[in-house]
């Protein structure tokens, strides 16, 4: 494996009072997209969040490229080149598409791949037909492919991506499978959340498996496929 | 004819400056959802400013744009620095602690501003090259009026530029829909508001540096316009440039034909002008629903406790004041009958903030109505006492009845705005309406009957009837009617669905709230032999406002300890120095940054924390 890029260890997370996380660690390589697994409520989300700085409180080890990320808001994360695509998508529906576009723009950065509108809306052409239409009026699909085109024009370096296929129809998930294997392909991270083991499968290569807020099990994609003991435990429904 | 077209340009003319300042306003609730009463306050800062620069530079046409221009500037930085000092503490707080923590400014900067420029209005001189008129139809017109029309539209205009053609404006469009969302796309929110308070109040100086050749500048002009503005603003919807441009042509008008067809109720007008279009559209002529700021209940949903043995402690408290006229001379008497009328106020406001989670912000208004009500009987009707404190509560509660069918149609911040409406209207008919209530000379010679003429008698008198009201508002609070309450505090949609008619119960609360701050307005007149619009007025409402912080929103002792405390440090401590204006706003910034619990969450926050291991 590569040197890693991500290195988590000993996340502890608390809304308010509640211990949401408990000791969660892992790592995502350079170029590697690892995904994160678990039920509902198993603290995937949160896991994300936490990464980005978006929780009340929390305690860690947090590097990315070897810079300490533990102590800094969640804006100087983001510059650093973590570009996070919530799951509930987000999206600024008094902008347009082009404005929307524009929050997000960043300077580039040396190691990651250089966005712009062109090259975003030949990625997702839907995006290109509604340049000026505001967020208000697009599809669930069309505003998950902005959420993450948005992302993308920090030029992140690693991208967290919260339930990249939840609530979307079979043709844009699979749309949505074939853009992060093109930005893999750009040389981008990418650390996603997921409960579908279909969709994890078709774009990751590592699994970290979690329940309850700690880390039950890591491995390869095709050892997790291969271990029905671990799906049947944690990831059954 | 051209008579009225003058007048619709005059009109114009006063329009172009409320929207200079009501842009401010909007731009920065739509950023920070904080209503920033000190909003006025740069206002008349920047033209005290405005007034000193052009006093020295106006000689020519360039000293004088540029003197306006460096009083605006001055104003914006005035405003960034408020940002970083105050008000980014104050974002995550409920919308209470942020109208009083910037009303604390304005009382600041009222002294502040008094010390810089002495307590004389001040006349500015004229707009060079700009003095004189021309005619309409030959009616003289003034040609700086003419410029300021004009402004106006421009500064729309280049507003609407900075926000949409701009990246600046792009992301502070983004971060007033989600600015969590913004900071994790790399932007820094609080540079952002910084710069949004900047411009804010820019624009605030702006209008007050401009009224410069226009109108006397005095230490009255900073509530005097937030007020307007704030009518503007609710009018508009808030967070909407257009609505409030829209909103102060149209109250401009109102003020220019109101002068003509009601000279005595202007104020009136411009009231009743907003309440009539809130309950028409609920979100303003141009505001949508979303744009309604989620109120921030998190702080008060510490469920009241009964306290142990409340009965036997309060017993104990009311046995210990029974007997103070043993011991207390003459001035602690006073002293304390004003305390416990207070208490009994202060415990009518936390009724409906602590139960019902409704900010008022013009509580002050039944507490003069009840003040008012007994010296007018007294005055007009010769009415002996009891009949006179019989008609307080009455009153006031009729006037709750009234004004609260408006106000519980709405919560959150335009519940608080049209509670301050309702306040003012009720505020400027007591001081325009000379000839039933004497106006700013008040009504005098409201004494108590012989037989409660003496210190302690009214005392006993005082303290009989405030604790029975007191003792009814608790039970108030522990009845079916305060868990009704509570639940439509905590969830409105809940509770309804449960079939509590939540707005009923407001209105209830509102009312009851209103007889008893009007019965405490009624002993007050008579301990004090007189009546004034004062007690009407904004500060008073703000007193209120103080008292139930200072003795904390989630315990019904609170609001006691609150009146007591705050009573006896404005009259001990105050009274010592000119300056009571800045040390009062002092403490409630204090107050609203470090004790956000009061100090009776405070005290018991203590004692937890010492009885808990520390996690």
């Amino acid at each position: 494996m590569s040197e890693a890029l991500l290195t988590v260890d000993g996340l502890q997370a608390w809304y308010g009072r509640a211990h949401i996380l408990d000791g969660i660690a892992l790592t995502v390589g350079r170029g590697e997209v690892v995904a994160l697994m678990g039920r509902n409520g198993a603290g995937k989300t949160t896991t994300l969040k936490a990464i980005m700085g978006l929780v009340e409180r929390r305690a860690a080890t947090l590097r990315l490229d070897g810079c300490d990320l533990s102590a800094l808001p969640t804006h100087r994360i983001a510059r650093l080149g973590v570009g996070y695509v919530p799951e509930d998508r987000r999206i600024f529906a008094d902008l347009t598409v082009e404005e929307n576009l524009e929050v997000g723009r960043q300077p580039p950065r040396p190691g990651a791949p250089v966005w712009t509108p062109e090259k975003l809306f030949a990625l997702f052409p839907n995006l290109a037909e509604m340049r000026g239409r505001r967020g208000t009026r697009m599809s669930g699909g069309e505003q998950q492919m902005l959420t993450l085109a948005r992302t993308l024009m920090g030029n992140p370096s690693l991208l967290l991506l919260d339930e990249p296929s939840e609530g979307l129809a079979p043709l844009i998930v699979r749309q949505m499978a074939d853009a992060v294997r093109r930005l893999k392909a750009e040389g981008l991270s990418v650390l996603l959340s997921e409960q579908s083991l279909s969709f994890a499968s078709a774009v990751a290569d590592r699994a970290c498996v979690i329940e309850t807020g700690r880390l039950r099990w890591t491995g390869t994609m095709t050892e997790l496929m291969a271990d029905d003991g671990v799906r049947a435990a944690y990831l059954a429904v | 004819m051209s008579f009225l077209l003058v007048q619709a340009l005059s009109g114009l003319a006063t329009a172009a400056t409320l929207f200079l300042v009501s842009s401010g306003l909007t731009i920065v609730f739509g950023v920070t959802r904080i209503v920033n009463f000190a909003h006025g306050s740069f206002y008349m800062v920047g033209a005290y400013a405005g007034w000193s620069l052009i006093e020295r530079f106006g000689g020519t046409p360039a000293g004088f744009w540029g003197s306006v221009a460096a009083a605006a500037l001055a104003m914006g930085v005035l405003g960034a620095a408020m940002e970083i000092g105050l008000l980014r503490r104050l974002y995550r707080s409920p919308e209470l602690f942020q109208l009083l923590g910037t009303f604390g400014v304005v009382l600041v900067v009222q002294d502040l501003t008094a010390w810089a420029w002495g307590p004389e209005d001040l006349l500015g001189r004229r707009a060079s090259g700009l003095k004189g008129s021309i005619d309409i139809l030959d009616q003289p017109f003034p040609l700086y009026d003419l410029v300021l029309i004009g402004l106006g539209p421009l500064v729309l205009g280049l507003l609407w530029l900075l926000f949409n053609r701009t990246r600046w404006g792009t992301l502070v469009r983004a971060a007033t829909q989600d600015r969590e969302m913004t900071s994790a796309l790399g932007v820094d929110p609080a540079r952002l508001f910084t710069g949004v308070l900047f411009l804010g109040c820019a624009l605030a100086g702006l209008g007050g540096a401009l009224q410069v050749p226009r109108e006397a500048v005095t230490l009255q002009m900073d509530v005097a316009i937030v007020v307007e503005a704030f009518v503007v603003v609710v009018v508009g919807g808030m967070g909407s440039l257009t609505g409030a441009f829209l909103a102060s042509l149209l109250i401009g008008q109102l003020q220019a034909f109101g002068i003509l067809v009601f000279p005595q109720i202007t104020l009136v007008i411009v009231f009743l002008f907003m309440a009539v279009v809130l309950v028409l559209r609920p979100h303003g002529l141009l505001g949508r629903a979303e744009e309604m700021p989620p109120t921030a209940p998190a702080t008060v949903t510490v469920p009241l406790s009964r306290g142990r043995h409340a009965g036997v402690w309060a017993l104990a408290l009311l046995a210990v004041m029974a007997a103070a006229p043993l011991v207390a001379g003459d001035y602690a008497l006073i002293l304390l009958t004003e305390v416990v009328i207070l208490a009994l106020f202060a415990a009518s406001l936390h009724l409906l903030i602590g139960l019902g989670g409704l900010v008022s912000f013009g509580h002050a208004a039944w507490f003069g109505l009840g003040a008012y009500g007994s010296a007018l009987l007294v005055k007009h009707m010769d009415a002996p006492m009891p009949l006179a404190l019989a008609g307080a509560p009455v009153l006031a509660g009729l006037g709750a009845l009234v004004a609260g069918w408006f106000c519980v149609r709405r919560s959150g911040l335009y519940f608080a705005m049209l509670t301050l409406a309702f306040a003012q209207i009720v505020w400027s008919i007591a001081f325009q309406w000379y000839a039933v209530t004497g106006g700013d000379n008040g009504i005098l010679g409201v004494w108590p009957s012989a037989w409660a003429a003496g210190k302690a008698a009214y005392y006993w008198l005082t303290l009989a009837l405030c604790g029975g009201a007191l003792w009814l508002l608790r039970r108030a609070a522990f009845a079916p009617f305060g868990y009704a309450l509570r639940a439509g505090r905590d969830s409105g949609l809940r509770a309804e669905s449960v079939g509590i008619d939540v707005r009923r119960f407001q209105w209830m609360a509102f009312v009851l709230a209103g007889a008893a701050a009007g019965l405490a307005g009624g002993l007050y007149a008579f301990a004090k032999g007189s009546v004034f619009p004062t007690l009407l007025a904004v500060p008073q409402s703000v007193d209120a406002l103080v008292m139930v912080l200072m003795g904390g929103i989630q315990t019904v002792a609170g609001p006691l300890a609150g009146a007591a405390v705050f009573h006896l440090l404005e009259s001990e401590v105050m009274s010592m120095t000119d300056w009571w204006r800045l040390v009062l706003g002092l403490i409630i910034v204090a107050l609203v940054l470090v004790f956000p619990k009061g100090i009776v969450g405070f005290l018991s926050g203590l004692r937890s924390s010492f009885g808990r291991r520390r996690a």
